[in-house]
């Protein structure tokens, strides 16, 4: 196992009866067990609303027990009890709910082996199989990121609402909807056999690594950085690591993940403005992380082809590792983006590579391959490429282009911080093209 | 549970008739697979689009019959089966395994609803 999922026992902490601390104890466990709770009643009846509500409904049982009683030895076992008596209870009162759960079980007992057990806790960990089927390709890519969080993070609806910044009513929407579909559909609860993972997986962690994108770099609103979002994808991403050990993509995802979180105290000033990285306190990098990030990237580098995740957390461990801009080795770098344009081919990575080749052979030669980027469609709203071809510019003494590649950068930024870094840099070239 | 395969493709008049198109033997081949496993129901291939007709009545109860499908639909479905399988999953490797899901076709796949249950 590596690093350690964030373990929340309470058992041996004895009996706690003060209603704000049961309270703070219920949310604690409910937060860390909720994900294996949840895989575990999916797995025993088939059904993820009914599983989600008999959930919902042992917590509140909890909130009025354990101030009484006191916080059991084995939350996760008590939760995981009483969930299970109310959804038996719901079954019964619902006669079609009944027949199809009968069905449903028939048909599971013929097809699955017992559970994975896990000695170390009181639940079993069923939680891959849940992680396939929200991120079962039948689903839209923003339905799994939102079911993902709901029912892996266990973020409620209106946190994972937040997370996306659409209304609250919308994201209910979406997942009731995703939801509908996993049942009607029937979208099985089931890890995928090895022939089918090379096709499976990268769904999974495109969905984590999606959660961790929002959270590194929001796509609008008043914040660069939500740290929160950004831990919680980087602790699935360990689950995900620690059930699937074997796949060198999930180590390369988790790599990837710590090896830019390491960054996160310095990528932003204290008045919530953008720092790049030529400009960043490297001494205040995370260098644990570093350390266990570059770990991971080697894991994911050795043995076999690369996949993308491996190869971007190698691009990363490189410039986590480098004393600074001018001491990064930049050959390899490219030579690394050489590869994941041809493994993931996308026009975000040329622009990318294009940055690394004018860091390596001079701006101008950047330049040339980004103007070859201008026409490609799925750039055209992307502030990065104008950013970045301001910044060639400048550095070339092309102090009025540059001035009119940062306007356009301006107006197509998402959030207000990095409208605030770019009209700092938009005046710096301004200044530049008066002087010139 | 049930769920029917509806097998579209362009038009077989369509301007794609370069494109190679499976063989009546890749669908014979298809249909004895599906009996072999024993989960086909039932299924069809249709006719051609050319004889198709379209029926409809307005609110004064006329019945107003045209030649052939709407004028919009650029896709044709060209047959279906149904089948009995235990999940989404194993009905996609049936679906993708098909001849209709190459060549520029593809394969919807629709659970039958079912009610009361």
């Amino acid at each position: 196992m590596v690093g350690g999922e964030q373990r929340h026992h309470l058992a041996g902490r004895g009996l706690e009866t003060d209603p704000a601390a049961v309270r703070a104890s219920v949310a604690a466990v409910f937060r860390e067990e909720h994900g294996r709770l949840l895989a575990t009643l999916v797995r025993r009846f088939g059904d993820l609303h009914l599983a989600e509500e008999a959930a919902a409904e042992a917590v509140e049982a909890a909130l009025t027990h354990w101030p009484v009683s006191g916080v059991p030895t084995r939350p996760g076992g008590w939760l995981l009890t009483t969930a299970r008596r109310r959804a038996v209870d719901r079954i019964r009162r619902d006669r079609t709910l009944a027949l199809r759960i009968a069905v449903l079980q028939a048909e599971a007992d013929r097809a699955d082996p017992a559970p994975a057990a896990d000695v170390d806790r009181d639940l079993p960990d069923d939680r891959l199989a849940l992680f396939f089927t929200c991120a079962h390709p039948a689903l839209t890519e923003e339905d799994r990121v939102a079911l993902t969080l709901r029912c892996l993070g266990g973020l409620t609806t209106a946190e994972v609402a937040r997370a996306f910044l659409v209304p609250e009513a919308t994201m209910a929407q979406r997942i009731v909807r995703a939801k509908r579909k996993i049942r009607d559909a029937r979208i099985p609860f089931r890890v995928p056999g090895v022939d089918e993972l090379p096709q499976r997986l990268p769904g999974v962690l495109q969905a984590v690594y999606s959660i961790f994108t929002e959270g590194y770099a929001a796509s609008s609103g008043p914040n660069l950085q939500r740290l929160d979002l950004a831990e919680e994808a980087i602790r699935l991403a360990r689950i995900l690591h620690r059930l699937l050990p074997a796949q060198r993509e999930t180590a390369g995802l988790l790599g990837l993940l710590l090896l830019v979180h390491a960054r996160r105290h310095t990528r932003t000033g204290p008045d919530g403005v953008p720092v790049l990285l030529d400009e960043q306190d490297r001494r205040r990098w995370d260098r644990p992380m570093i350390g266990e990030g570059c770990a991971l990237a080697r894991t994911a580098l050795t043995g076999g082809p690369p996949g993308p995740y491996g190869l971007q957390a190698a691009i990363a461990a490189l410039h986590d590792e480098a004393p600074d801009v001018a001491g990064t080795d930049w050959p390899q770098i490219v030579a690394l983006y050489d590869v994941l344009l041809r493994v993931a081919p996308s026009p975000v990575v040329a622009l990318n590579r294009a940055v690394a080749v004018a860091m390596r052979d001079g701006p101008a030669a950047g330049l040339a391959l980004l103007d070859e980027l201008a026409t490609e469609p799925r750039l055209q709203a992307y502030h990065p490429l104008p950013a970045a071809r301001a910044d060639l510019l400048h550095r070339l003494g092309r102090h009025a282009d540059a001035a009119d590649a940062y306007r356009q950068a301006v107006d197509l930024a998402g959030t207000d911080p990095e409208r605030d870094q770019l009209r700092r840099r938009l005046a710096e070239a301004e200044a530049a093209a008066r002087v010139d | 549970m049930k769920y029917m395969l509806l097998f579209v493709g362009p038009p077989t008049d369509g301007p794609d008739q370069a494109v190679p198109q499976c063989t009546v033997e890749d669908w014979i081949a298809y249909d004895k697979q599906m009996k072999d496993a024993g989960i086909w129901v039932s299924g069809n291939a249709l006719a051609d689009l050319t004889t198709c007709t379209s029926v409809k009545v307005d609110a004064d109860g006329q019945r107003i019959v045209t030649d052939g499908p709407f004028a919009e639909s650029r896709e044709v479905l060209g047959g279906y089966d149904i089948i009995d399988v235990p999940d989404l999953d194993v009905a996609l490797d049936w679906a993708a395994r098909s001849p209709g899901a190459r060549d520029g076709g593809s394969v919807q796949v629709r659970p039958v609803a079912e009610f009361g249950l």
